[in-house]
């Protein structure tokens, strides 16, 4: 078991003949995925690496492969069209891999793709991975390894070196989501979090937090209120100052609200492992297992 | 990205909010030329991309052209919070009655744009919040219908009793989300919103940020933004497409995605050290940026050693080791430099450095405290 996506998960790639849409394609399909199609508007009947379908619209695209989620990696201006596009379309899992949707677009698609009784991740997230059965996304497939772990995080790199330390330590992970760094976005911690708690296979959670907004503080009191398995949580931000938007267009600290201390002081309050470096989970979680 | 205030008042002007004339002057001599063309008093407000302006002496009430020059002599040059201040607006004074405040910020939590007005206006609405909530009046706008005329009416009834303020002040809100909108701000203010004794509402002061992802389908607004409001050293990290901030610290840091900039700056704080900058490369694999980078960091006097730490997902590890190389050869380095490097080709990155005659690690606990050890104690390069 794992949770949003396995071995039975089919895919489509919306802009799959972009550079980093054709590049990640690839990799998804070397990791096992299975990509059933593609999405770029003038370039139906084409084949992408002389075996994956090309269709002009994400209607045609489901209509001829029945996909049930979708991966997107067009530019910014056109991503808000597409993640709606998706939506309309019937798929009821879209993964918006990119950076720079301007906010306002998200105050329009969040209602609609939930009014169509779709999830989104993001997007400005790298996308979600089971390992040893499907990935959708941009997370390297060879730092992970099949285990119990639940790994739900804002940010891609800092997930990485997170999932690199648990591989290393021989623990596992059942599905390793990243939820983006932007302040609006589909799918957020709590949404994981009781996906994680419902799933047979993950026993524990590494959760990795940053700055800005309340998102942590909500999903610490979920853990309370909710969770019986074990979530050790992290926050990245304690030396930023506030009122900047670190690289994230959402990890900023507004006025007082949104620091690490009071994130932190949230976690440690719903009774939760606090890991002050990426290297603690690994301890940390052994001792709740 | 911030605008000034006399750029978010041209923005509202345009939209019809009332708000007195102005002008923009860089030295004493405009000021007084403004100030005369104004007739009467004039206020002339310092334009920094801060806070707190009055009470840093940075907003004063001029009765004379000459006093305006006079004043403006003074505020010019000045600096706030760190600031220093190139430019002010030289203003028709207004007599005021009552102030209100009227603003709209982009909330996370209802995923909306959420208006927020207050009778209580002139004074920082984080202390209204704190202190007095119930004078705040919330309300988030579905951006699929916009602002209604009813909603709109409904935030002018919290502000006054008389219904000609009311309309008034309701076709304000109208144009303030107007002007929110078109210009994919993430917050536009009035504050404060005031009531002259003759029962006019106007808007005294301005203010707007616009979210920095809107900036490639507005040129006019990217062209609004001021560079001599900013620190060299990150606009020269923005021309170069690189995420920088700089901080008090010595330890230059680069690194790729911002969690891990942050997870990174937050690692150096934890073995004892001080974060000199965030500075994320971002996740394309091109050399030139580690250039960029490395150029940056070390015009900085106060860095003592530079960390470089690496997680090779989308980046090519190889890629950013081709990057020190190239910059360090043009450039020698005067300071130490730490690197850890791990992920997509790993290998061939560490044979690249070890031909180049550096040193590399694959831990970032390690090499964090191998940076903070050369920072503070001062140690030689690897």
């Amino acid at each position: 078991m794992s949770i949003f996506i396995d071995k039975s998960t089919t895919v489509i790639v919306q802009g799959i003949t972009g550079r980093d849409g054709g590049f990640h394609t690839k990799q998804m399909i070397e990791y096992g995925t299975r990509i059933v199609g593609g999405v770029t508007p003038g370039k139906g009947g084409q084949k992408f690496d002389d075996k994956v379908p090309v269709f002009n619209t994400v209607h045609e695209a489901v209509k001829e492969t029945n996909a049930n989620t979708s991966v997107i990696y067009v530019p910014p201006m056109y991503a808000a069209d597409a993640m709606m596009e998706a939506a309309d379309a019937g798929i009821k899992f879209i993964v918006c891999i990119t950076e720079g949707v301007p906010v306002l677009d998200m105050t329009r698609v969040y209602p609609f793709v939930k009014e169509k009784g779709a999830r989104l991740l993001g997007p400005n997230c790298p996308g979600l991975i089971t390992p040893g059965e499907s990935k959708v996304g941009i997370i390297p497939g060879r730092i992970c390894t099949p285990g119990n772990i639940g790994v739900v995080s804002r940010s891609g790199t800092l997930t990485y070196e997170v999932v690199y330390q648990l591989t290393r330590a021989g623990m596992g992970q059942s599905t390793c989501v990243g939820i983006g760094g932007d302040p609006i976005n589909g799918t957020n911690f709590i949404d994981c979090l009781a996906a994680f708690e419902a799933d047979p296979k993950t026993k524990a959670v590494a959760m990795m937090g940053e700055i800005g907004g309340t998102d942590e503080q909500e999903a610490a009191e979920f853990v309370r209120k909710h969770m019986k398995k074990p979530v050790v949580g992290f926050i990245a931000g304690q030396t930023a100052p506030p009122g900047r938007r670190m690289g994230h267009a959402g990890a900023i600290i507004s006025g007082s609200a949104g620091t690490a201390a009071e994130k932190i002081e949230a976690f440690e309050k719903a009774g939760m492992g606090v890991a002050k470096r990426p290297i603690d989970f690994v301890q940390l979680l052994k001792d709740r297992m | 990205m911030n605008i000034h205030e006399y750029q978010a008042k041209e923005i509202l002007r345009a939209e019809g909010v009332p708000i007195p004339p102005g002008e923009v002057a860089t030295t004493p001599e405009q000021a007084e030329a403004i100030a005369k063309k104004m007739g009467g008093m004039v206020v002339v407000k310092a334009q920094v991309h801060a806070g707190g302006r009055g009470k840093a002496g940075g907003v004063k009430l001029a009765k004379t052209p000459e006093e305006a020059k006079e004043l403006a002599s003074r505020i010019l040059g000045m600096q706030i919070k760190g600031l220093t201040v190139h430019k002010v607006l030289v203003t028709s004074a207004a007599d005021i009655a009552s102030e209100a405040y009227v603003g709209i910020i982009l909330d996370r939590a209802t995923k909306k744009p959420v208006f927020m007005v207050s009778p209580a206006g002139g004074i920082d609405i984080e202390e209204v919040a704190a202190t007095t909530p119930e004078k705040i009046l919330k309300l988030p706008i579905d951006t699929r219908y916009g602002l209604q005329p009813y909603q709109a009416s409904e935030l002018g009834f919290f502000l006054f009793d008389d219904v000609k303020k009311v309309r008034a002040a309701s076709k304000i809100m109208m144009a303030l989300y107007q002007a929110f909108m078109k210009n994919g701000a993430s917050l536009a203010e009035i504050n404060p919103l005031v009531v002259t004794p003759a029962g006019d509402v106007v808007a005294l002061d301005a203010k707007m940020v616009i979210d920095d992802n809107e900036l490639d389908r507005h040129p006019e607004l990217a062209a609004l933004r001021d560079e001599t409001a900013e620190a060299a050293s990150e606009v020269d990290a923005r021309n170069s497409s690189l995420t920088f901030i700089k901080l008090d610290g010595n330890v230059g840091c680069v690194v790729n995605g911002a969690g891990l900039a942050m997870a990174t700056m937050d690692l150096v704080k934890f073995y004892g050290g001080e974060p000199a900058n965030f500075l994320d490369i971002g996740g394309s694999s091109n050399p030139e940026k580690v250039v960029n980078a490395l150029r940056i960091i070390t015009a900085d006097p106060s860095v003592k050693v530079i960390l470089f730490n690496i997680f090779g997902g989308i980046t090519r590890t190889d890629d950013v080791a081709n990057g020190i190389v190239t910059a360090t050869k043009a450039n020698p380095l005067k300071i130490p430099i730490v690197i850890r490097l791990t992920g997509t080709n790993e290998e061939i990155a560490m044979k690249i450095l070890q031909e180049n005659g550096f040193s590399a690690s694959s831990d970032m606990d390690e090499a964090v405290k191998k940076a903070v050890d050369l920072a503070t104690k001062g140690g030689k390069a690897a």
